[in-house]
């Protein structure tokens, strides 16, 4: 099944009003010597052997809809209540394309511009664009806008070592051939798990475009960003915010803070685990910056009736003008996932996103005191922390994990020693509104025994 | 269209005007420049304090459709900007040489001013390259 | 038509969704000072939400809707078996850290993509990192800065980019740390060979080239580029955002490109979702193949241990280290590549993406493929033989699978491009891509695809003659066009300068 309509007659009817016998004429401009190659492809499958062959592969996995999950790190596990699939099923949402002509995107566009002012509030910033990839690529892409925002005046950038770990390689990649010098995350310190944010800000100096830092950082922990801001714009730097939105149903939000950007990986807004992606990367800044944040916005303005109505603006500094002056060469956003992200914060609404954040905050504090009290495992409960806490165990965490899979039926937690050396046998567990207590006391039974 | 000029200025080859007054001189982009881009929505303007050599780029101008780099026609530290351009960028459009002006500099060398085009010299130059831009 | 904004629907207490009660004990709060007041969301039922998103999808043009031949985008009909496969809780509920063995239908269906692509292309090795076409091409041309860097060719700080190119090219090239030089094109709308080889020099790191171009034109001279390009020492990177002119027709690494992006929004049928998510895949020669971003699946033969967890008859019983019985197999892995350029995003790709574009491409097979080409470059030419008649056209060859014209009237010289995109629109139509390629003056570039059929194009043909007439009768009508849209030509200039990027109510 190829989707191509022409009958065999339409197709004759169509080359000969072109001129040529055969489709093969179209493809003279194409060296002889190269045209037509052997394509090696399993053969075309019917739309049932599809059906069949992809539930096979499913059959090959296991999902979190039949296992209770404790993996965060990233990527975390909600419920996504039924409209969502709903909405963003709507196909005149997801067969369109970026809305440049505006009097026919009037609903992407609105759409949008709903999900730049709910990404303001939910951080406290004052302009969100329309998202960027992912968190990861939001942060490199405020690393880039930091620098150019001290004008190309200042070229190092300090990172904290508890910024998610695949994010850093990210920025890393981006700035590879910048000329950036990038500092701070080599180690954890003598806090680990905890974040010695005193010593980055002391990192911060004349020569520093900005200071990234997460929170709840990797390892969980709830950093208080009093006066962060302060001492980072003391020395003419930008301070980045990394954070989960998920939380600022509950925490103040880094814009309350004096925070110049704020961003963040948006999947649990909404989206599915999704093996990864595709997620959303949502991306506030300052007022003041705006005209350097790279990426999508859509502005408020009227018809030639007066009616109100929705443009992408500010497009000049964008690739297709600017070329190799723009300020990133990002030419879209995650559209669908913003969608879906928009109409999660707008389902939940003022009360329950509060609600979500409440219940991961007390089921994952009501996981942390039960392990804590478990041989061969201990949790520093004086860490403040939102859904994900460090656990210290005696045994290897390879191990721990292997025998709640096998044995437990339980997804566990992230090996922390996988990118922390020094914190090897130590893992992350995560814990949402999808674990019952039911799930929750399973675990603590089985860490008890396996420590056993 | 004709080319509108003021006979004070001095101009460059990429559609800059500056005047002096004194030590002192007021630069901007000219009216082919501003006709080009048509509605101003944003200028960037550097800090007062800041220097550039000339010719260096020191602020960006954008309208809806393009944005566009502007060159310093002489050396000097920056001692004052049109801060009314923040809110009404249109100045830039209504009247280039007035004031729609961007920035006022402390100039380094005067020479180098002299050796800019007159108005009568931009005149031509600036025709010229509408009748080009109009093929 | 407009639609009031959701906060303007709301009303105090109001919610869509019903979390359960807490069922654990509640633990004490972090102190005040870290916790917000209040989060000014909407407050709405589910109903005022859904009904809200329908007439907001009702004021948007998709392929689904109508005719949307916008040029260089690829807007093929969707197939919705893409979107049942897409949403398999058995594919998609899966986390990006699960442990290997509990995901290898996930990894082998990428590994299976990454060989399809390989297969179509003709390259070495395929990354499916990337998160859209701009982000494959910055991929690219990092992966041919490392390489010159690995071989201690340092000083090549220079990309060849024609006039013709795509917008990103230079952005990109600025963010890896190049240097761009622009190639003029020939009068046939190829790449003018001697402006080409006055630039070459040991300065050069490479060339990024789209072909068939964005004017919808198979480079005559690509062997001779290619040949060039790698005898100064450069490599050669190509955009693949034109790949719907290729399939089965020829493979661009054949060709000499030591690396492309592919876009699976566009050629393999993933939907566009609104500006994305999209997926752009690299594709390496064997030079760059070591390169390509990570991680990236591997296959390899093994023993793979018989006892599988099943959730729901698990009973604890098997030991974890001493499964009972192997069996040999194929074991797929993520791995980063030796000489990766790095990470481009977290984890590893849009999955949910390739998921479509997999199932496509099964669906389809090398056959299916080769007729969706032919397909869509006999519907370029077909539109292109017709529609030169009404407006101009600057190249005129045989195009692929899009073509160029000029949105210009004789007899009518205030109408601009603009003018007769708008103008379709309210023939039901979405317009072509307007202002680009920058080389032709008042472009409107064309793209069909291959699933519009005779009937649909034959309307499109209509709709142009009507408003090449239309713009000389009663050039108002498309000046003040559209007037079947839900809103009129809005204010840009009003929206650049007076800044409203986010809802305020009212009086603040």
């Amino acid at each position: 099944m190829t989707f191509v309509p022409h009958t065999e007659a339409e197709r004759r009817e169509m080359l000969a009003r072109i001129g040529v016998s055969e489709i093969e004429d179209l493809f003279q401009c194409i060296p002889a010597s190269h045209r037509f190659p052997t394509v090696e492809l399993p053969r075309p499958l019917s739309e049932l052997e599809i059906v069949r062959e992809m539930q096979h592969l499913a059959d090959d996995n296991l999902d979190v809809g039949h296992i209770p999950c404790f993996l965060g790190a990233g990527a975390y596990h909600h419920f996504v209540p039924a409209i969502v699939d709903h909405v963003i099923s709507r196909s005149e949402f997801y067969t369109a394309y970026t809305p440049y002509q505006a009097e026919i995107s009037q609903g992407t566009l609105q759409a949008i511009f709903e999900y730049q002012t709910m990404i303001c509030e939910l951080t406290g910033m004052a302009v969100s664009n329309a998202s960027h990839y992912d968190g990861a690529t939001a942060l490199a892409e405020a690393a880039i806008m930091a620098l150019s925002a001290t004008r190309g005046k200042r070229n190092r950038v300090v990172m904290a070592p508890t910024v998610h770990p695949e994010y850093r390689q990210v920025v890393r990649t981006y700035i590879q051939g910048m000329g950036v010098e990038l500092v701070g995350d080599e180690g954890l310190g003598s806090n680990a798990p905890r974040t010695d944010v005193e010593a980055l800000i002391e990192m911060v100096d004349e020569d520093t475009a900005c200071l990234m830092i997460q929170t709840p950082t990797f390892l969980g922990e709830i950093l208080d960003l009093e006066g962060v801001a302060e001492a980072v714009h003391a020395k003419g730097a930008i301070l980045v915010v990394v954070c989960n939105p998920i939380s600022l149903g509950l925490l103040k939000p880094p814009g309350a803070f004096d925070a110049d950007i704020v961003l963040g990986e948006g999947q649990a807004l909404g989206n599915g685990l999704n093996f990864g992606g595709p997620y959303l990367g949502f991306f506030a800044c300052q007022e003041k910056y705006v005209r350097r944040m790279a990426g999508r916005l859509v502005g408020e303005t009227v018809d030639t009736e007066g009616r109100r109505g929705y443009v992408l603006t500010l497009s000049t500094r964008e690739q297709h003008i600017r070329r190799e002056r723009a300020t990133s060469n990002i030419c879209t956003n995650q559209g669908l996932n913003a969608l879906a992200a928009a109409v999660y914060m707008a389902g939940l609404g003022r009360c329950g996103l509060a609600q979500v954040s409440q219940l991961c905050y007390h089921k994952a504090h009501h996981a942390a005191e039960a392990i804590s009290v478990l041989d061969g495992y201990h949790v520093d409960l004086t860490v403040p922390f939102f859904h994900e806490f460090v656990v210290r165990c005696e045994k290897p965490v390879a191990d721990i994990n292997r025998r709640l899979l096998y044995d437990y039926d339980l997804l566990g937690g992230y090996d922390l020693g996988q990118t922390y050396p020094e914190l090897a046998g130590h893992m992350l567990l995560c814990v949402t509104e999808m674990n019952t207590a039911d799930e929750i006391a399973q675990l603590v039974e089985a860490l008890e025994e396996i420590a056993r | 269209m004709a080319v509108k000029v003021h006979p004070d200025c001095r101009y460059t080859k990429s559609h800059e005007w500056v005047r002096m007054e004194g030590e002192h001189a007021y630069a901007g982009i000219t009216d082919y420049a501003q006709t080009q881009l048509s509605d101003i929505v944003y200028v960037e303007l550097p800090e007062p304090g800041d220097s550039f050599s000339q010719g260096e780029i020191y602020a960006v101008v954008e309208s809806v459709k393009a944005a566009s780099d502007c060159y310093l026609p002489v050396a000097g530290e920056i001692v004052e900007i049109n801060e009314e351009l923040e809110d009404t960028p249109d100045l830039v459009n209504q009247d280039c040489y007035g004031e729609g002006w961007f920035v006022r500099i402390l100039v380094e060398d005067p020479d180098e001013v002299e050796d800019l085009m007159d108005a009568e010299e931009y005149r031509q130059f600036a025709e010229e390259a509408e009748e080009e831009g109009a093929h | 038509m407009t639609e009031p904004i959701i906060y303007e629907l709301g009303a105090p207490g109001r919610c869509a969704a019903r979390l359960p009660d807490l069922d654990v004990p509640r633990a004490e709060l972090p102190p005040a000072p870290l916790l917000r007041d209040d989060l000014n969301l909407p407050e709405v039922t589910e109903g005022d939400l859904m009904r809200h998103y329908v007439h907001l999808s009702q004021m948007n043009h998709g392929v689904d809707v109508g005719f949307y031949p916008l040029g260089s985008c690829t807007m093929k009909y969707n197939p919705k078996i893409n979107e049942d496969m897409a949403r398999l809780p058995g594919l998609v509920e899966t986390h990006p850290y699960q442990p290997e063995e509990t995901v290898q239908g996930n990894l082998r269906l990428m590994y299976e993509l990454q060989e399809a692509l390989k297969a179509i292309t003709g390259f070495t090795a395929v990354s499916l990192q990337p998160a859209a076409g701009a982000h494959g091409e910055l991929a690219g041309v990092l992966m041919i800065r490392n390489y010159h860097q690995s071989r201690g060719d340092t000083q090549r700080t220079l990309m060849l980019i024609p006039d013709s190119a795509h917008g990103t090219n230079p952005a990109t090239t600025a963010m890896a740390g190049f240097e761009m030089v622009e190639l003029k094109s020939d009068n046939r709308g190829n790449v003018d060979l001697d402006d080409l080889r006055a630039h070459l020099s040991d300065r050069v790191a490479g060339m990024m080239l789209t072909n068939p171009n964005t004017l919808g034109l198979f480079d005559e001279n690509i062997l001779e580029i290619t040949r060039l390009v790698h005898e100064a020492g450069g490599l050669m990177y190509g955009d693949g955002a034109n790949m719907n002119a290729l399939l089965g027709i020829t493979k661009p690494a054949e060709t000499g490109f030591d690396v492309m992006h592919l876009n699976l929004h566009k050629t393999f049928s993933t939907p566009h979702g609104g500006g994305g998510p999209g997926s752009g895949p690299v594709g390496a020669s064997p030079a760059l193949a070591e390169f390509v971003p990570g991680p990236i699946v591997y296959a390899e033969e093994a023993l793979i241990a018989e006892d599988e967890v099943d959730a729901e008859n698990g009973n604890g019983n098997n030991a974890a280290d001493s499964p009972s019985e192997y069996h040999r197999g194929t074991w797929y892995s993520l791995r980063m590549p030796p000489q990766s350029i790095g990470r481009l995003k977290s984890f590893y790709g849009h999955f949910g993406v390739m998921v479509r574009a997999y199932t496509y491409i099964r669906m389809l097979g090398a056959a299916g493929l080769l007729e969706v080409t032919e397909a869509a470059v006999l519907n370029a030419n077909y539109l292109q033989v017709i529609l030169k008649e009404v407006y101009p056209l600057s190249y005129d060859r045989t195009c692929m699978h899009e073509f160029v014209l000029r949105g210009e009237v004789e007899e009518a010289p205030d109408i601009r491009a603009l003018d007769i995109s708008k103008r379709l629109i309210d023939y039901g139509m979405h317009p072509p891509t307007n202002y680009f390629p920058l080389i032709v003056p008042e472009a409107l570039m064309i793209e069909p695809t291959e699933t519009e059929s005779k009937r649909t194009l034959d309307a499109f043909v209509d709709a142009m003659t009507k408003i090449a007439e239309e713009a000389r009768t009663n050039p108002e009508l498309l000046h003040e066009a559209p007037h079947k849209a839900p809103v009129t030509r809005l204010d840009e200039v009003r929206a650049a300068r007076n800044l409203i990027l986010r809802w305020q109510p009212d009086g603040e």
